[in-house]
């Protein structure tokens, strides 16, 4: 049993919509209550709602609202919390440039990829122009 | 419709103490909020109590350094006082480090930080 | 197709039950030589047999079937316990797998010789579910003691009042950073401290990432509002500082330990005495 290899299995998940400002903020508590099923520690649950807060609010502004759906995952003897976010918006059309420190198309810090990426564990990253944005971050408690 | 960060004056100095989970208008509200009460009030100093904040996101964080850059042309230094560690140590992973924002470990100190900061001046970091 | 087989392996264990019994806790008691209580093994072991029977009387020989919860759940007790009192896993597998070797006297038919052979693959299952538990045991263990290794090695001490102190020992990596970053301002929190030193004496070497690590550290404890000086910069050190192109940017670093506390206690004098002027409120 290699970990990495082996896929990640889903023990609970929750889904929830993203299409206004005040669902940010239920996004946050959310993934606050799924981290600490998990048994993250502190810094690293608050990581993760940061890193979830950056991208509910990508998934709000420039994907026009999407969803977000929450797990516990578990690989092995680890486990973890898996954050996906999904929208149908136009897309991201340069990924290499999204995910560039300080680059914004809106009103962030251009912080919001980049700094998801920097916070979560795992991170992936799945969009196509005028199609949408699929953005999935897992963190695995210590 | 959304709640407003209610903002207290003692003397010269106003105090805003964020006491819950912010939305992103309420941020945008603050703003506007003090920028107003600082020159209507004619404050010299500015303290802002996040020690109730579980997080702090690229737009709140943008949003101190903007209120703190705003208060400056107003005349007015501030202070971010109470940042909790994990808070600080998120911030720094997410390439934030708040440079140009005066910080103090609590009210005391911040109010302290201020006394400094208008006998020395601004100080640059 | 096997129930025959499974009704007959019951029968077999059912009748012999006492004298099997007995004879299994004795062969298994002189391969351990007295490194665990007899009456320990005896309570084990007849437990376990009696748990067996009910699981093939009801699941057959589906080891992996809901029949045998209780056999596994015994197993798994008992492979943990044995990994932490420092048995191998094979002995613990050998404790189960001697139990064909009780078997093997009382067979007199060839329905008796297949029966075993039957039970003989349940055993063979089970001895290696024994392994598994040994093995993630051991890992357990392993990883427990990793983390108390952790807690141990980052002491955060008062220098001061208003000082407080980390001497970092060993290699720094980022779950070693994390714990330290989070130990230190916490306490910088708890002592109301407003300057923080981290002393590197004991570091072996400095790359970019321990660099890194540090810097974070210092830039995390200054958004919280206090200052952090880096300490214990030995002369090969600083030399790779340099040699690396290193930017330690506008943090102080002094050489020892005295020096960050001396310039520390300025810090705070100097603070002080600005403070004082005038009035704000």
């Amino acid at each position: 049993m290699i970990p990495g290899v082996e896929p990640a299995e889903e023990t609970a998940a929750e889904e929830s919509h993203i299409v206004a400002n005040a669902d940010v903020v239920k996004a946050r508590q959310t993934v606050r209550a799924y981290a600490q099923r998990a048994r993250l520690s502190l810094v690293d649950q608050t990581k993760l709602v940061t890193a979830a807060s950056e991208l509910a609010r990508n998934t709000l502004t420039y994907g026009g609202g999407g969803t977000m759906r929450v797990s516990v995952v578990t690989r092995g003897t680890r486990t973890g919390v898996k954050v996906a976010f999904h929208d149908e918006g136009p897309g991201i059309p340069d990924l290499d440039l999204a995910l560039t420190d300080g680059w914004s198309s809106g009103k962030g810090m251009g912080l919001g990829l980049s700094g998801a990426r920097r916070l979560a564990d795992e991170f992936d990253l799945v969009s196509q122009a005028g199609k949408g944005t699929h953005v999935v971050v897992v963190k695995w408690a210590r | 419709m959304t709640d407003r960060v209610p903002i207290l004056k003692i003397g010269d100095i106003l105090l805003v103490s964020i006491q819950v989970d912010l939305e992103d208008q309420m941020v945008l509200d603050l703003q506007d909020d003090l920028s107003r009460r600082i020159v209507e009030t004619e404050a010299r100093g500015v303290v802002i109590d996040i020690s109730a904040l579980e997080i702090v996101d690229s737009f709140v964080g943008r949003m101190l350094a903007t209120i703190a850059a705003i208060s400056r042309v107003l005349g007015a230094e501030t202070v971010v006082v109470g940042m909790r560690p994990a808070v600080a140590m998120t911030l720094v992973e997410l390439g934030l480090s708040l440079g140009g924002v005066r910080t103090a470990l609590n009210l005391e100190q911040g109010i302290g930080a201020l006394r400094r900061a208008r006998n020395q001046g601004p100080v640059s970091r | 197709m096997a129930h025959d087989e499974s009704d007959k392996l019951v029968g077999l264990l059912t009748d012999g039950q006492d004298d099997f019994t007995a004879t299994w806790i004795r062969i298994v008691t002189s391969t351990l030589a007295g490194r665990l209580t007899a009456a320990e093994i005896q309570q084990d072991l007849t437990e376990m047999y009696q748990a067996l029977l009910t699981a093939l009387r009801d699941g057959g020989l589906h080891t992996r079937g809901e029949a045998y919860g209780e056999v596994r759940s015994l197993l798994t007790e008992l492979s943990r316990n044995r990994a932490r009192q420092g048995f191998t896993p094979t002995e613990t597998a050998v404790s189960l797998f001697s139990l064909k070797e009780v078997l093997e006297p009382a067979l007199s038919s060839p329905e008796d010789v297949s029966a075993y052979l039957q039970f003989s693959r349940v055993l063979d299952d089970l001895g290696l579910y024994t392994v598994e538990v040994h093995a993630k045991t051991r890992e357990e263990i392993i990883s427990a003691q990793a983390e108390q290794l952790l807690e141990l090695s980052t002491p955060v001490v008062k220098l001061w009042d208003g000082i407080v102190g980390v001497p970092l020992v060993g290699t720094l990596d980022s779950a070693r950073t994390q714990v330290v970053m989070e130990k230190l301002l916490q306490s910088l929190l708890d002592q109301n401290a407003t300057h923080a030193i981290v002393d590197i004496t004991g570091v072996p070497s400095v790359d970019t990432q321990v660099a890194q690590h540090l810097l974070k550290t210092v830039v995390a404890a200054r958004m919280m509002g206090a200052e952090c000086t880096i300490s214990g910069i030995r002369p090969q050190i600083a030399q790779t500082i340099v040699a690396l192109g290193i930017e330690f940017g506008d943090i102080t670093t002094k050489a020892t330990l005295a020096d960050a506390l001396r310039h520390a206690l300025r810090r705070i004098e100097q603070n002080r005495e600005t403070a004082q002027i005038g009035g704000l409120l």
